[in-house]
């Protein structure tokens, strides 16, 4: 069967050159030529500064901030050069230990109702750039008072960040928290 | 559940059953050797890699012929790629810098990627450069599964001949699998990808100054080109660590159905191209009635498992409104999530868009029965086909028995030398996912990997063989897979999953082809209707259930009841 080897490697090496370099460097050409916001990473830029990606999360820890989810990514939350999740099954001693202890900060800090799953989970890819609606009004008071505003602002500011699902049906209903949150910064400007 | 969450699965799963039959119908012309409107382009590609490779493509190959082109190619594909993994730091396009890759990884992931499964023991942003990801990666995912879809045609004419001794030429089908089916398409998902929000850049990363003031380093890379093959071509080897629950990888709800679409559209197609190429039509819609019910199923029970949330969470204060958040995207919403879950595991994919480790025992049982369910729901390109096509074979002849006649299948008799392959193809599943699972979880280098305790910590194992040996390549990944156990064994069972299956199937190619293709009588068990797809689902699930039941029973049904119980590990 050796007659089969010219075959083997030429169409070896033949369509790594089509599918391996000439396909994604078109792809690339066309990209950055049609679609260059998207193909560069959906950045956000306040002047020259770029602040983030509309679609990465980022670490939010200040009270005048709203917080994202929790982050599993090492060493630090929201490392964007190394996704992970927390891959904590759910009887894992773990996962229960690291729940208890987020619901009773949140309960300390003053939530009254139960809590959003979404505020006490981390998420898939430790990068998740939203929240749920509850889980942003439950941190409403927090930041109105931290920023000297009346939860009523705050809570305005949410609902015109907040994603609708398109039609009613498709997308999930959301909180991207950066967005949110550059918006309450720009407010008081 | 919710009515718009089955909305939005039922709409996806529309959206495909509506391109089912004009993607078939031009693959089967494709796979004709006819001309197609893209013959323009690719005819004159086509003809000069020949000429240089020397393939007459009129010449035809025997079964054997046939499957000695497809290890070659799958040979100088895991050389070619295995060079790059390790040369990876004097290579070009290494923005970020990374050192060639070690042996034993460079061996699990070239052996993942030529062998269609793209099992992930690396982190791709903290792994590989730009070069290995696009020459490299991106290559197997078109070469890996262009050899899948030959395969199931090189199949489907020895239904249609008879007397003959060939199958068709494995390159000239590979060449056009590839030229003319994977690589349009690959370009128009791609650019909706990058449309939907997917970078494309050969930047590897860019610094952000948060709003608090912090440095965050954003990994980037030409996602969107690999992400559409990836989809397109079932692989699933995602370009970041977490796969398509990156927001890079898979950035809102609308990228979620289109990659579901892009991973279900082509080998649902080839299913179609298959009743085309044998003549019937009816069969083909038969075979997909019987994937499309397990695949429902499965879906349902993974979407049910999941909004039903974690009782101990519950317990303390959660509100169980959300189900089980750990490990999950907003943006996909519940249904996106359980819809991804249950189509990446039927199929041979294995990209995931939520981290499978922490779902619900019950939610985490349905994606890794659904492959050990054999990846015919409906499977990977090519490799679900040619795995149903086995399946039927084993329900006909189950059927033959009860009656006391000699099984047919499409016109050709099925006899013992049919059966002692189909047996061999469908047994080597299980003996390298029990095998393999059964040494490991009593050898500490096997134990060593594992994260989760109790239960959990068997479901992390089984998973990973499961996924190894069916060639998807989700895990349950807390496991630490990237020592060298874990990547030596894994590498092994894909190995097996994929060539240990392929030879056997073509040699039933090659016995059948040989055959008089015998006129339907009044004694026929007719093979498209209602009846034989029932008797289909049957003999998958009594296979599937049979086999794996006991391993499972210590997995994730005992985790369920424990975790119904309260008690934690």
């Amino acid at each position: 069967m050796l007659n089969q080897l010219r075959p083997a490697i030429v169409l070896t090496l033949s369509l790594t050159v089509v599918t391996g370099l000439l396909y994604p460097l078109g792809i690339t050409g066309l990209g950055q030529t049609l679609l260059a916001t998207q193909a560069n990473s959906s950045q956000i830029k306040r002047g020259d500064v770029i602040v983030g990606s509309s679609l990465i999360g980022q670490n939010f820890t200040s009270d005048k901030y709203f917080w994202p989810r929790l982050s599993a990514t090492s060493p630090d939350p929201y490392n964007a050069a190394g996704s992970s999740g927390s891959n904590l099954g759910p009887t894992s001693a773990a996962l229960v230990e690291r729940v208890k202890g987020s619901v009773e900060s949140l309960k300390t800090a003053g939530a009254t109702v139960a809590i959003p799953a979404d505020a006490v989970t981390s998420s898939a890819s430790g990068l998740d750039p939203d929240i749920s609606v509850d889980y942003a009004m439950l941190q409403v008071g927090r930041v109105a008072q931290a920023r000297g505003l009346s939860p009523e602002e705050v809570s305005q500011q949410v609902k015109a960040n907040t994603r609708q699902a398109v039609l009613g049906i498709f997308g999930e209903v959301g909180v991207n928290v950066l967005a949110l949150n550059l918006a309450l910064d720009d407010l008081k400007k | 559940m919710t009515l718009v969450g089955w909305l939005q699965i039922s709409l996806t799963l529309l959206a495909v059953l509506l391109a089912i039959k004009p993607l078939g119908l031009y693959m089967s012309h494709v796979f004709a050797g006819e001309r197609t409107f893209l013959s323009p382009v690719f005819n004159p590609v086509e003809r000069a890699f020949y000429a240089v490779a020397g393939i007459n493509q009129n010449r035809e190959q025997s079964w054997i012929a046939y499957t000695f082109g497809v290890l070659l190619f799958s040979i100088a594909g895991f050389l070619v790629l295995y060079g790059i993994l390790r040369l990876q730091d004097i290579l070009p396009l290494n923005p970020q810098g990374f050192p060639g890759v070690a042996p034993d990884l460079a061996f699990n992931t070239a052996v993942s990627f030529i062998t269609n499964t793209n099992w992930q023991s690396y982190g791709g942003e903290t792994t590989m450069s730009h070069f290995s990801q696009m020459a490299g990666l991106t290559v197997q995912n078109f070469l890996s599964a262009a050899t899948g879809m030959a395969i199931a045609v090189a199949l489907s004419r020895a239904f249609v001949r008879s007397n003959m001794t060939t199958l068709g030429n494995f390159w000239v089908d590979m060449t056009r699998a590839t030229l003319y089916v994977l690589l349009p398409l690959a370009v128009i998902v791609a650019l909706l990808f990058i449309a939907l929000g997917m970078p494309q850049t050969l930047d590897g990363s860019f610094t952000a100054t948060t709003l608090e003031g912090a440095k965050q380093i954003i990994s980037t890379g030409p996602v969107a080109s690999q992400e559409a093959i990836k989809q397109l071509g079932t692989n699933g080897g995602g370009f970041f660590n977490v796969n398509a629950a990156h927001p890079f990888e898979n950035p809102n709800a609308f990228s979620n159905y289109l990659g579901v679409f892009s991973m279900l559209v082509v080998s649902s197609a080839m299913v179609y191209a298959f009743g085309q190429i044998t003549g019937n039509r009816r069969q083909a819609w038969a075979l997909l009635s019987a994937m499309a019910i397990l695949l429902i199923i499965g879906i349902g029970a993974v979407y049910w498992a999941e909004t039903s949330g974690n009782p101990i969470l519950t317990q303390l204060g959660v509100d169980p409104l959300q189900g089980n958040m750990e490990g999950k995207e907003i943006r996909f919403g519940p249904a996106g999530t359980a819809l991804y879950a249950a189509v990446t595991t039927g199929l041979s994919n294995g990209g995931v868009n939520a981290m499978h480790a922490s779902l619900t025992p019950l939610g985490g049982l349905v994606p890794m029965f659904l492959i050990q369910l054999g990846e015919v729901l409906p499977g990977g390109v090519g490799s679900g086909l040619y795995g149903m096509v086995i399946f039927a074979i084993l329900a006909v002849f189950v059927a033959g028995l009860m009656v006391g006649r000699t099984p047919e299948f499409l016109g050709k008799k099925i006899e013992s030398r049919e059966m002692k392959f189909a047996m061999l193809a469908v047994l080597v599943l299980p003996l390298a996912i029990l095998g393999f699972t059964a040494i490991s979880a009593i050898l500490p280098v096997g134990l060593a990997g594992l994260l989760n305790k109790g239960p959990h910590g068997l479901s992390e194992i089984l998973y990973a063989y499961t996924s190894a040996a069916g060639n998807n390549g989700s895990a349950f990944a807390g496991l630490t897979a990237n020592s060298i156990w874990y990547n030596t064994t894994l590498g092994i069972a894909m190995l097996l999953g994929r060539f240990a299956y392929i030879v056997p199937v073509l040699a039933i190619a090659g016995s059948l082809v040989g055959k008089q293709k015998v006129p339907a009588s009044a004694g026929t068990f007719p093979t498209d209707g209602p009846l034989f797809v029932g008797l289909l689902i049957g003999i998958i699930i009594i296979l599937g259930g049979l086999q794996y039941f006991p391993a499972l029973a210590l997995g994730p049904i005992v985790e369920h009841f424990l975790m119904l119980s309260g008690q934690t590990f």
